[in-house]
């Protein structure tokens, strides 16, 4: 792999840049492979390189229908935050938030994590005492956040109504690391790390089944035929139900859209990202100077990548509520993607019933900001072969056990 | 220079002046012009700079598709940034800001990046400033975000008003040019309701430039006779200025009405009577959609493209016809089809110089290119734009051939060039709910597959598209299509069309379009590299080839890789042509790479509009109680709770809010308080199966409950965990009164009905949410029972209404239902009376009470005195993960009943762990030192992964004037098999305060006070 650098960039200027090589190859499968991992989104590719960095297993495919990135890793408001409630979800996501620190060196690609700091707004009593108890665990459990009154709100976000006549900015929970990263890049990145480690990266190929001896699982049925392995990972968020569907087991999550929407670019005015969870909207502003906004979840189950109207009405008005300048901005463009939700509203990481095949989903509307401790975590459980390490609480068993490790408690939304 | 001519102009008032500010400086126009228009026509030819090399860049388009000129509109708070001149109608006093330049558009620092333009291509961002790492965020990140971002920031509060408006039509039209006349005349003539929007001012769209005839007219005359016509329907409505916006799924649209955005005169004081909201957004529901939305011409790719003065052909007869301006005097033409013919015929017939058509097709014989013959254009074939020369405007440019590699044959001098590389219908609206598209090879773009359509409820097709947009670019063609699309969608939606004929039209005929992606064929990379295909994003046809050389292969990839199409016009000229040069990179066919997702809003709508009138006070409006103005008026200090607000204290004589709430403890425990509890919810259940129902969605039994007691009862969610509590009341045989939390209502109610509604449907049971049907007043202290027999009535002693009992009758003439029932651990009553009598009954409390020391508290008191009885509070005690063993509660969790909602996860391993924190009391050792809410306790070991282990946290904290003590309560491994253990809680500013456990009722433990 030809590393990048400003040289590079000088070098192929001179030559009008033909010079540049592929990012990654698109090969065609091969019959077998140690490990194959389903689903080339940040969780799936971030799996497949720290099985490689992390254990030395090269001999990998990653299997994507579409392209990859393509999923919700390309639709997400890239919040990057580690100031979780629960011990092992503090855990994995800090160790996420520190890997995005040295991402772009760790992968020789810029993926513009930047951490401009995160605002959780407290509008009621009721969630100044949730974020103060969260800011409580989080100096236990190593993470750095800090209560922050309604002066320094406005300090670190002028643009900020603090007196609106609905809900009161009282003070927020503040996590200077936190931030945000290009996801887009993020996706790539680890696409070229692991192209370069001499895995297949395989698109436009969609698993159609999944084929079992014994309890145990040897291959997959693709739309480009078959492919055995000895170890199969579902990372496939949205998707998981109908993978694990052909597996043979069922799945305790829902799959509903998620929606967001951008302004039109205007020049930086908010440089942290805010969320305010009573009102229930986010806010960030990108690199590009369009304001990032996202919302609530819709009430029903569905498959289509698109929202429903209202949900976005809600969200823009409380933003207008938030942040009075934004209602002479235009929205540029909404979307949606399609999320998967357990009932704690914490992901699943590990065995399945199915021998040799492990799953990793659940990570529902705030899944990119742990992408690489994910990934580290789900290499560990191939690797391995036992739950363990940051994965060990997030198992399946979890659920008959009721053992919950729920995250709505501090927070409404978990982006 | 661009100029305005003497002659022509079908919107402009010429005798009208307007005078309006750019820039600073002071320019006149006429009535009826755009922004634009009369930007053009004052030789204002440069209007903005691109977004990443800061290039100058003039008006391109005349329409919505204008990536360029975006301009800052407005002062203060009607300030609006990156407003198109293209859609912006001119009106005295307008004044404009170019955007993205410093210190001025002429010249601009940030082009500098211009210069170094060969160093940013595609994706330059992810290969550098990955070194050294502290870089990104400190140094590089703020400079390219300054950089970016186009328009300033709004930095006032919006003054204007915004609504919506909520239509169910059968057909909704999308488009008013003559195909959408055509259609909303079919549709309405058959009886159809029919909603007919156009984007702009005027009617009529291409056609009445282009130079239609229809019935052997002018198209103006038909047009104003159809709109004429369409006015006489009761069943149509018209409306100009308005956009279809989205496309959703069963027939959803919305529709951006801008209804003042061109009269300034609504805020001044030339119609001070108007009173009209800023933007409309329609919700429509409609039977069918016609989208009629026309086309959009593409740019060609050749060098220097960008250069101010090169103008979309079509852009340049609008200009011309519709304006009286024109974009320069010599003007060379480049094209690939016949339609561009038309504006070299409309310059010369103006008076202007066209000294050339360079048409890159081999032949050109149709009869417009004849027709630029014979009055004497001078046309070439095979011919390109090797490059055009200039710097901020064309001076000229070269020739070459089309197939070669663009050695420049002849210099032409001009000062501007009309381009045309065909055009492609508007396909958005048809793609936004899934409506699939096909590659039309002869025509040379995407049109709607009708048999792909985005599918409604019943599984039918109900978007149809009718005329340009639909693939027909002639005018018969689209007449007969879109009166047969108008038809279908009356028929579809129930409706006889009526038999008509479809009227005559007539346009010149063209020959065939000749694709043409780059201009000249074999270009070299370092043309490439001069060649725009985004303009705001300045992405060039070497940053696409780049993409695709990089893997960056799917058409998802290039655009994200190079932000092709991502610009504020997403991609209207600039799609198309880019992904052909994809393909042609991938030697892929362009239906194979395929276009990336079309997304509303179609183009940018206000978030003011969005949101509508729902702000201020009209966002999430405020529920309030019936004393809510007499709380407002005696020293409520209010707190927002749930949808309402409540008072936190009542602060007398300017005392703080901590004294209050001590004044208001001391008082009610020693004589009587009076509180507002008609926020707590209140469900009547109803029907015989009501008890049975109860049984289900509480822990307790409550089919025994017997009529005119109460009975405390907990919910809990399928996972077992505490989700509300509250008194339930038995009225009679067969109703009972839920109590809930004041935040719980709406959501318990809906709980129930889901129960309801989707798993017991056949009992028979009914559910009325009636929290606001009553007001509930609250007399406590051991004073109670004197005012309430003072008021009279009613027998409230405690043999007549003992604790837990309730009774109807009247206090004070009032219809009044008292129960006995405390929260405080104090004589209490809870009277509800109906809401309309709350403050008469309020006032005679007050009154009543006064010579016992009545005293109104607030909620911090309740919640105060709550803790020192060692009550549970939802939302302190419990977050969602406390089942109610854990809370001591086991006494209310039935073992009787089969099943209850809960019951089998509570039988679950990890709930029946004897490690589960569970509920004690907590008295710091330092009798002030009030532990921090949510503050977690240690035992100094350290887990594996270097936590310090939790065993325990605080859910409520205060200091109990009572007891005058800190007091808390909190959840705490083996913490009941603990009395007396002092533990450990560490604060976030570093101290540590130690507690000792006890039990959680602090006050009265057997129950003396309140059981009198
Ligand atoms: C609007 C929105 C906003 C969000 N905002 C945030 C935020 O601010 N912060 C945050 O942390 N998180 C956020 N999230 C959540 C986050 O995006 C996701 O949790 C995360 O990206 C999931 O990554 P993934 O790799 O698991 O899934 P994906 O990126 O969805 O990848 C799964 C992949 O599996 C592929 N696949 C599925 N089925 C098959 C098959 N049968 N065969 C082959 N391949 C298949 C899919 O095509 C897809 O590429 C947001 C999500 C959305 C939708």
């Amino acid at each position: 792999m030809k590393r990048y650098s400003a040289f590079a960039i000088a070098r192929e200027a001179a030559r009008y840049h033909t010079g540049w090589e592929r990012a990654w190859r698109s090969p065609e499968p091969k019959s077998h492979y140690d490990v194959i991992i389903i689903g080339a989104g940040g969780h799936g590719l971030a799996t497949a390189y720290y099985l490689g960095k992390n254990y030395g297993i090269t001999n990998v495919a990653v299997i994507e229908k579409g392209w990859l990135g393509g999923g919700n890793t390309g639709r997400n408001t890239t919040i990057i935050r580690s100031n979780y409630l629960q011990d092992p979800s503090a855990a994995i996501y800090e160790k996420a938030r520190s890997l995005y620190e040295t991402m772009s060196q760790d992968l020789n690609y810029n993926v513009m994590f930047s951490p401009r700091g995160v605002i959780m707004l407290a509008q009621t009593e009721h969630e100044i005492r949730g974020y103060q108890r969260t800011a409580h665990a989080n100096a236990l459990q190593g993470v750095k956040t800090e209560w922050i009154g309604p002066e320094r709100v406005k300090q670190l976000v002028p643009i900020i109504e603090l007196s609106g006549p609905r809900y009161p900015v009282l003070g927020g929970l503040w996590q200077s690391r936190g931030g945000t990263a290009r996801h887009d890049a993020v996706a790539w990145g680890y696409a070229r790390a692991c192209s370069d480690m001499g895995m297949d990266i395989i698109q436009q190929c969609e698993v159609t089944g999944i084929d079992k001896s014994g309890g145990n699982v040897t291959g997959i049925q693709t739309t480009k035929g078959a492919i055995k392995c000895n170890k199969l990972g579902m990372v496939v968020a949205g998707n998981s139900g109908h993978l694990a569907d052909m597996a043979g087991f069922r799945l305790p999550l829902e799959s509903v859209a998620l929606q967001a929407l951008v302004s039109e670019p205007i020049k930086p005015c908010m440089d942290v990202v805010v969320m305010a969870n009573t009102v229930h909207g986010y806010m960030s502003q990108s690199d590009k100077g369009e304001m990032v906004i996202g919302g609530g979840t819709d009430g029903f189950n569905n498959y289509t990548q698109r929202g429903s109207f209202h949900h976005l009405e809600e969200t823009v008005r409380a933003l207008i509520e938030t942040f009075p300048m934004i209602s002479r901005l235009k929205m540029l463009r909404h979307w949606g993607g399609i999320v998967d939700v357990t009932g704690d509203r914490s992901p699943i990481i590990g065995t399945t019933p199915v021998g040799n095949c492990y799953i990793n989903c659940g990570w529902g509307t705030g899944g990119f900001k742990a992408i690489p401790g994910s990934g580290w975590a789900m290499a560990e459980v191939i690797a391995t072969g036992e739950p363990q390490g940051l994965a060990a609480e997030f198992g399946l068993n979890r659920f008959q056990e009721g053992r919950f490790i729920d995250e709505s408690v501090a927070a409404g939304v978990a982006h | 220079m661009s100029t305005r001519i003497q002659t022509g102009g079908r919107h402009l008032d010429r005798s009208k002046q307007v005078h309006f500010n750019w820039a600073g400086k002071q320019l006149t126009g006429y009535g009826g012009d755009t922004l634009a228009s009369a930007l053009l026509a004052n030789g204002e030819l440069l209007v903005g700079r691109s977004f990443k090399y800061h290039r100058a860049r003039g008006l391109i388009a005349s329409g919505a598709e204008e990536p360029n000129a975006l301009v800052g509109l407005g002062t203060g708070a009607k300030f609006e940034p990156n407003q198109r001149a293209t859609t912006t109608e001119l009106f005295d006093g307008l004044v404009a800001k170019p955007q993205n330049a410093w210190p001025s558009l002429a010249f601009d620092v940030g082009a500098i990046n211009k210069m170094m333009s060969r160093f940013f291509p595609a994706g330059f961002y992810y290969k550098t400033f990955i070194h050294p790492r502290f870089a990104w965020k400190h140094l590089f990140e703020p400079i390219i975000r300054k950089a970016a971002g186009l328009g300033a920031a709004p930095t006032e509060k919006d003054v204007d008003r915004y609504e919506y408006f909520y239509a169910h039509v059968d057909v909704l039209i999308i488009g008013g040019g003559i195909a959408g006349l055509a259609s909303a005349l079919a549709a309405g003539q058959a009886g159809a309701s029919v909603l007919l929007v156009e984007q702009t001012a005027h009617f009529g769209g291409r056609a009445v430039v282009d130079g239609v005839d229809i019935d052997d007219e002018p198209a103006e005359i038909w047009v104003e006779e159809t709109l004429a016509a369409l006015r006489e329907m009761p069943n149509v409505t018209i409306r100009n200025r308005t956009m279809g916006a989205g496309v959703y799924d069963h027939g959803y649209a919305t529709v951006y009405e801008r209804i003042n955005d061109h009269l300034p005169e609504m805020i001044t004081d030339h119609a001070p009577n108007m009173d009209a909201p800023r933007h409309r957004l329609w919700r429509v529901r409609a039977g069918r959609i016609v989208t009629a939305t026309g086309a959009i011409e593409r740019p060609l790719s050749f060098a220097g493209n960008d250069i101010p003065g090169v103008m979309l052909a079509g852009a340049v007869r609008d200009y011309l016809v519709n304006y009286g301006a024109s974009v320069g005097d010599r003007v060379v033409i480049a094209t690939n089809n016949d339609d561009a013919y038309r504006s070299a015929i409309a310059l010369v017939e103006a008076g202007l110089d066209v000294p050339v058509i360079l048409d890159a097709r081999t032949t050109a014989d149709g009869e417009l290119p004849t027709l630029a013959r014979e009055i004497g254009i001078r046309v070439e074939t095979g011919k390109a734009i090797s490059s055009v020369k200039g710097n901020k405007h064309v001076t000229g440019v070269g020739i070459c051939s089309q197939a070669g590699e663009g050695a420049e044959l002849e210099e032409i001098k001009c000062d501007a060039v009309a381009m045309s590389g065909g055009w492609s219908p508007v396909v958005h609206l048809w793609s936004h709910c899934g409506g699939k598209l096909n590659w039309d090879a002869d025509q040379s773009m995407f049109r709607p597959d009708p048999n792909r359509p985005p599918l409604g409820y019943d599984g039918a097709g109900f978007v149809h598209v009718a005329g340009t947009a639909n693939g027909y670019l002639d005018a018969a063609g689209v007449m007969e299509d879109a009166i047969k699309i108008g038809k279908l969608a009356a028929k579809e939606t129930g409706h006889k069309p009526k038999a008509t004929k479809v009227p005559s039209t007539f346009s010149a005929p063209e020959n065939p379009i000749e694709p043409i992606w780059q201009m000249p064929q074999g270009m070299s990379r370092k043309l490439q590299m001069k060649t725009f295909l985004d303009y705001q994003n300045d992405v060039k046809v070497s940053d696409v080839r780049l993409a695709a050389q990089e893997g960056y292969q799917s058409v998802e990839h290039t655009k994200r890789y190079t932000t092709l199409g991502m610009a504020t016009d997403q991609g209207k000229l600039s799609n198309i042509n880019g992904l052909a040069i994809l393909a042609d990179s991938l030697n892929a066919e362009i239906p194979a790479v395929g276009t990336t997702t079309f997304r509303p809003p179609y183009q940018p709508i206000s978030m003011g509009a969005i949101a509508g009138d729902a702000r201020g006070e009209l966002f999430k409006p405020i529920r309030q109680s019936p004393m809510h103005h007499w709380i407002d008026t005696n020293g409520g200090f209010w707190e927002p709770v749930a949808d309402w607000r409540r008072p936190y204290c009542f602060q007398q004589n300017g005392e703080s809010v901590g004294d209050a709430v001590t004044r208001e403890i001391l008082n009610t425990r020693q004589n009587v308080g009076l509180l507002d509890a008609s926020t707590l919810g209140k469900i009547i259940v109803k029907g015989p199966d009501a008890g049975k129902f109860l049984d289900m969605m509480y822990t307790n039994m409550m089919s025994t409950l017997k009529v005119g007691r109460c009975r405390y009862g907990l919910m809990c969610t399928e996972n077992g965990f505490l989700s509300d509590d509250g008194v339930v009341a038995r009225i009679d045989d067969e109703t009972f009164l839920c109590h809930t939390t004041s935040g719980g209502s709406d959501r318990i109610h809906a709980w129930m009905e889901e129960w309801l509604q989707t798993e017991w449907w056949d009992w028979n049971v009914y559910t009325a949410n009636v929290t606001e049907q009553y007001a509930q007043i609250a007399v406590v202290g051991p004073n109670a029972r004197k005012v309430l027999e003072k008021i009279g009535g009613m027998d409230v002693s405690a043999d007549a209404l003992p604790f837990m009992a309730f009774k109807d009758g009247e206090l004070g003439g009032i219809k009044a239902r008292p129960y006995r029932i405390s929260f405080s651990g104090e004589l209490s009553y809870e009277i509800a009376v109906p809401a309309s009598q709350g403050q008469a009954f309020w006032d005679m409390c007050m009154e009543a009470g006064a010579e016992f020391g009545i005293q109104p508290y607030g909620t911090e008191c309740l919640h105060v005195m709550r803790a020192e009885k060692g009550f549970i509070m939802i939302g302190d005690e419990t977050d969602g993960t406390v089942i109610p063993q854990d809370l001591g509660l086991s006494w209310a969790v039935s073992k009787k009943k089969d099943d209850f909602l809960g019951k089998r996860a509570q039988q679950r391993s990890h709930m029946v762990d004897p490690k589960r924190w569970r509920l004690v009391g907590l008295k710091s050792v330092e009798p002030n030192e009030v532990i921090p809410d949510g503050a977690y306790a240690i035992d100094g070991t350290v887990r594996d992964n270097g936590v310090k282990h939790m065993i325990g946290r605080i859910t409520s904290s205060y200091f109990s004037p009572t007891l005058n003590h800190a007091i808390a309560m909190g959840l705490v491994e083996n913490g009941p098999e603990r009395m007396g253990d002092i533990i450990d809680f560490p604060t976030t500013d570093g101290r540590v305060i130690k507690a000792e456990i006890c039990d959680p009722v602090f006050l009265d433990p057997e129950g003396t006070r309140q059981n009198v």
